[in-house]
């Protein structure tokens, strides 16, 4: 097992060659000796499905995991807007190099040089392979692909299927793992989640999992482990993630010496339906891509009742467009969703309860016409009206920002492998790529690059240096690991009290959105760590889980997961106290410019922070990884 | 607003099931079918009583998660519409509402509403898919494909997977679900060479999975939440026609044992 300081073995050389190089040296493990070796990937997300497709057709045997009864509904599926890439189609200045500098500044400079750099060389490749699986991206009359732009960013680099690139990406991808499923050469695993890591001689053997329809424990020995497990933004209760999303594999990991990076950077993403009830269960995302047409604006005066077509364009405030000209409604994330709060913060939201303001199409379809706009955002105009109610053809739509997506993730290094070695995370459920904050539609390439191109190459070097079928899952380290897993679910059954476990959850979002949400501060986070131990105890003895760990029990597979976040909710506060500037999505009120903007602090705070769990109840153990730029000078972010 | 709800519960798939009979009270029309459910299980969970287990999980209808039969329709009454996209105030005040799991022959009920789905997976193992190794792509306007072809390709790709066809169908027929995939890569290059091996594959793959026939009912169109036109299924029994009759791959495949000689 690694400890501190980590090294995130980036390979020498000049930046666009570093991957290259990297390439044409890891070692190699040779045709027939791949099949020797077996791979457990957990999730068939983008990152997990196009790992594990991409994993068996060099020839490994993969198991691969999820809770869902099918690959194809992880929520990569829910992605709305697009994935980038540098192609330059459109002849408006993009190259990789510019990619990577957008992704960068995006993210406020706290991302490594070398993983965006590669990144970015990689977007190219997987529209190319997405085109050749048969994704149907949108095109043009003359049969060519066609670009939108993203948030951000000052070229339109973005592919896109209408509003649902997500599920269109992810079915190319479990396709391709459904051939290999075909083939044999992968074991699919449907409703059975992992709730343990095995680690065994410092190293990841396997893990612990669970069938949810008849509550099985399995033990899955390994020669490597893949977490693909996605975010955890749902820990705000109130999110646009599906409502199964978790964070219990990455913080079991956590808790058997993987370190979590950055746990706190959680984007906060502009552009959602506001929530209306207080028995909503979820919020739902209006694509970025929306802002391509979208103009955004609220009354300029406070407590302005009027509807909006009483509103004349000379007392509208369209503040984007007026705060940030140079890239106005196509601003990043963060800065719109911090926007988006100060305007209602005095008193010009609109919408019930004030926390809304205005996304309105009435000067595009002046522009294009109905029928552009149909085109482009069809599905989404459809979608707002069935859970509003309200006609977006007919009055503008009322969005406010909500949790989105996990910047933080288990720490890797360039080969994406965690502090434990063979152990590796892709996708969300890793840190690297993203910085303070993830540009739009950057996702979607981040996930599919790490699947479809680095671990294939990067976890051949790994089992390159181990003997093949090396863990066994009889051993103690598994029998230990289950006998926990057991015991862990065994407490969560005889609580025995009468409190649905969505109440604790409940509780646990408004907590987090409050004091570790969009604006942070020493106070609050303090308020936060003081609260979150009394909760969990109150979890601890109020829940039910209602029936047995023996059976298809909905609620206890719910539960464990609430349990996991009341522990991990503390990792995140402590991280958020810990990091004394503002940077990207995490805003602390102390460290702002005196126009309201993220105050970073370079000199103490231009590091990836690190948590590493402690089993002796103490605090867990904070470690940096200083981020060196030597490509891009440090600068003040400024979209202005 | 306040609902009399008639709800199929089934301990586990080797159990007989039964409707019983929930009032709900108080519940807001801004409310989705499915947080209304979720307000009841709080209510039972309180009570100490199991909650009614069913699938869900993006709740905005694109994970095809969601599955239940709403007063005798697949995802309720309104057209193009998952469970979880349906509201309350599409209901009328005091109405009863019968909620039971999809019914068909592949797809075994496995507690209360949920139902394993597994053979739909197995219909797309078969073929659905452009058997492309990662890595061996050529640059991606290295073939243009018209406009045309892209939106229809897109228009059957669309299909979330929710099985609503195969429930709507009085043969619980795929028929629908599989014609989306065969259509989708039919319609694009990438997926031409291996047309007839796909349709052949899928088409055998559903047959084995005990799905049933196709018998123009339409009724699997209707309930389509993401409305995939019957008109996919002409189309998919063209292509099986066209494979059956002109390929090589048909009699390979269909006489394996020849081949192997």
């Amino acid at each position: 097992m690694r400890t501190p300081p980590f090294d995130p073995h980036t390979p020498e050389g000049p930046l666009a060659e570093k991957w290259q190089r990297h390439r044409a040296e890891v070692r190699l493990v040779s045709p027939t000796n791949r099949r020797r070796y077996r791979v457990i990937v957990v999730g068939s997300g983008l990152a997990g499905a196009s790992a594990a497709a991409s994993l068996a057709e060099l020839g490994y045997q993969v198991d691969c995991f999820t809770f869902h009864d099918s690959p194809r509904r992880a929520h990569s599926v829910a992605a709305q807007g697009g994935i980038n890439a540098a192609k330059n189609y459109r002849n408006d200045g993009d190259s990789v190099e510019r990619l990577f500098r957008d992704t960068i500044k995006g993210g406020d400079y706290r991302s490594r040089e070398a993983n965006v750099y590669r990144l970015a060389e990689i977007s190219n490749q997987i529209i190319d392979h997405c085109v050749a699986q048969g994704i149907p991206f949108a095109r043009d009359y003359a049969g060519y692909l066609d670009n939108r732009s993203f948030g951000g960013a000052q070229v339109a680099r973005t592919f896109y299927a209408r509003g649902q690139t997500g599920q269109q990406l992810l079915l190319g991808a479990y396709g391709a793992l459904s051939r290999q499923v075909h083939s044999g050469q992968v074991r699919l695993h449907t409703r059975t989640e992992m709730l343990d890591l095995v680690v065994e001689d410092g190293r990841a053997a396997g893990i612990i999992s669970r069938r949810l329809t008849d509550g099985r424990i399995g033990r899955h020995a390994a020669d490597a482990v893949v977490l693909a497990t996605g975010g955890y933004s749902n820990i705000y209760y109130l999110s646009t993630n599906a409502l199964a999303s978790n964070v219990t594999a990455g913080y079991r990991a956590y808790r058997r010496g993987a370190w979590f990076a950055n746990p706190s950077f959680t984007q906060i993403h502009p552009t959602c339906i506001p929530a209306v009830e207080d028995r909503q269960s979820k919020l739902t995302l209006m694509s970025e891509s929306l802002r391509n047409d979208g103009r955004i604006w609220v009354p300029q005066s406070a407590h302005d009742e009027r509807s909006p077509a009483d509103i004349p364009d000379t007392e509208r405030d369209y503040y984007l467009e007026r705060m940030y000209p140079a890239y106005g409604n196509l601003s990043p994330r963060d800065i719109s969703s911090r926007a988006a709060k100060a305007v209602c913060d005095e008193a010009r939201g609109v919408g019930p309860g004030g926390r809304g303001v205005y996304l309105d199409f009435a000067e595009a379809i002046g522009r294009l016409g109905r029928r552009v706009i149909s085109d482009r955002y069809g599905n989404l105009f459809q979608m707002y009206q069935r859970i509003t109610g309200e006609d977006p053809w007919q009055t503008p739509m009322r969005i406010y920002p909500a949790a989105h997506y996990s910047m933080g993730g288990l720490w890797v290094d360039y080969d994406l492998m965690t502090t434990v070695p063979g152990l590796f995370a892709i996708g969300e459920a890793n840190f690297s790529d993203h910085g303070a904050n993830r540009l739009g539609a950057s996702a979607l390439m981040q996930g599919l690059a790490d699947g479809y191109f680095i671990l294939p190459q990067t976890l051949g070097h790994y089992l390159a240096g181990r003997p093949p079928l090396a863990a066994q899952n009889g051993t103690a380290a598994f029998e230990e690991a289950q006998a926990a897993v057991e015991a862990r679910l065994k407490r969560l059954v005889a609580v025995g009290g009468r409190t649905p476990v969505d109440v604790f959850h409940r509780r646990l979002g408004e907590l987090m959105w409050e004091y570790c949400g969009m604006s942070r501060d020493r106070a609050g986070l303090e308020q936060a760590l003081a609260e979150i131990p009394t909760l969990r105890e109150e979890f601890w003895s109020g829940i039910c889980v209602c029936g047995g760990s023996e059976e298809f029990n909905v609620v206890l597979e719910k539960a464990g997961r609430v349990a996991d976040y009341l522990e991990f909710a503390e990792v995140m506060v402590r991280d958020a106290l810990a990091r004394e500037e503002s940077c990207g999505a995490h805003f602390r009120t102390e460290y702002q410019t005196a126009d309201g903007e993220a105050q970073r602090n370079d000199a103490a705070f231009a590091h990836v922070a690190a948590w590493g769990f402690r089993d002796d109840g103490s605090a867990p153990q904070r470690a940096i990884e200083p981020l060196s730029f030597e490509h891009l000078h440090l600068a003040e972010r400024n979209y202005r | 607003m306040d609902f009399t709800l008639h709800i199929w519960r089934q301990h586990g798939a080797a159990e007989a099931g039964r409707f019983v009979t929930y009032p709900v009270r108080g519940i807001s029309p801004d409310l989705s079918f499915l947080e209304m459910l979720d307000v009841l299980n709080e209510e039972l969970v309180g009570r100490g009583e199991a909650p009614i287990a069913f699938d869900h999980d993006c709740r905005e209808g694109i994970c095809g998660s969601c599955a239940m039969v709403i007063n005798g329709d697949p995802h309720g009454p309104l057209p193009g519409t998952t469970t979880c996209q349906l509201y309350m105030r599409h209901f009328a005040n005091g109405a009863e509402i019968t909620v039971e799991p999809w019914r068909a022959r592949a797809f075994p009920v496995l507690r209360d509403l949920i139902v394993d789905r597994a053979a739909l997976d197995r219909v797309i193992q078969a073929g659905g898919y452009v058997s492309v190794n990662t890595g061996a792509a050529p640059d991606a306007h290295a073939l243009t494909v018209s406009k045309q072809a892209a939106d229809a390709a897109f228009e059957a790709a669309a299909c979330i997977g929710c099985g609503a066809c195969v429930a709507a169908c009085p043969n619980g027929s795929a028929m629908l679900f599989t014609a989306a995939k065969v259509v989708q890569l039919a319609m694009l290059p990438q997926g031409r060479p291996e047309r007839a091996r796909r349709v052949i594959g899928m088409v055998e793959a559903m047959d084995d999975a005990g799905f049933g026939n196709c018998t123009n009912h339409y009724a699997c169109a209707e309930a389509c939440p993401k409305q995939i036109p019957a008109r996919f299924i002409a189309r998919l029994n063209r292509e099986f026609l066209n494979a059956a009759l002109t390929s090589r791959e048909f009699v390979e495949l269909a006489r394996p044992h020849e081949h192997e000689e």
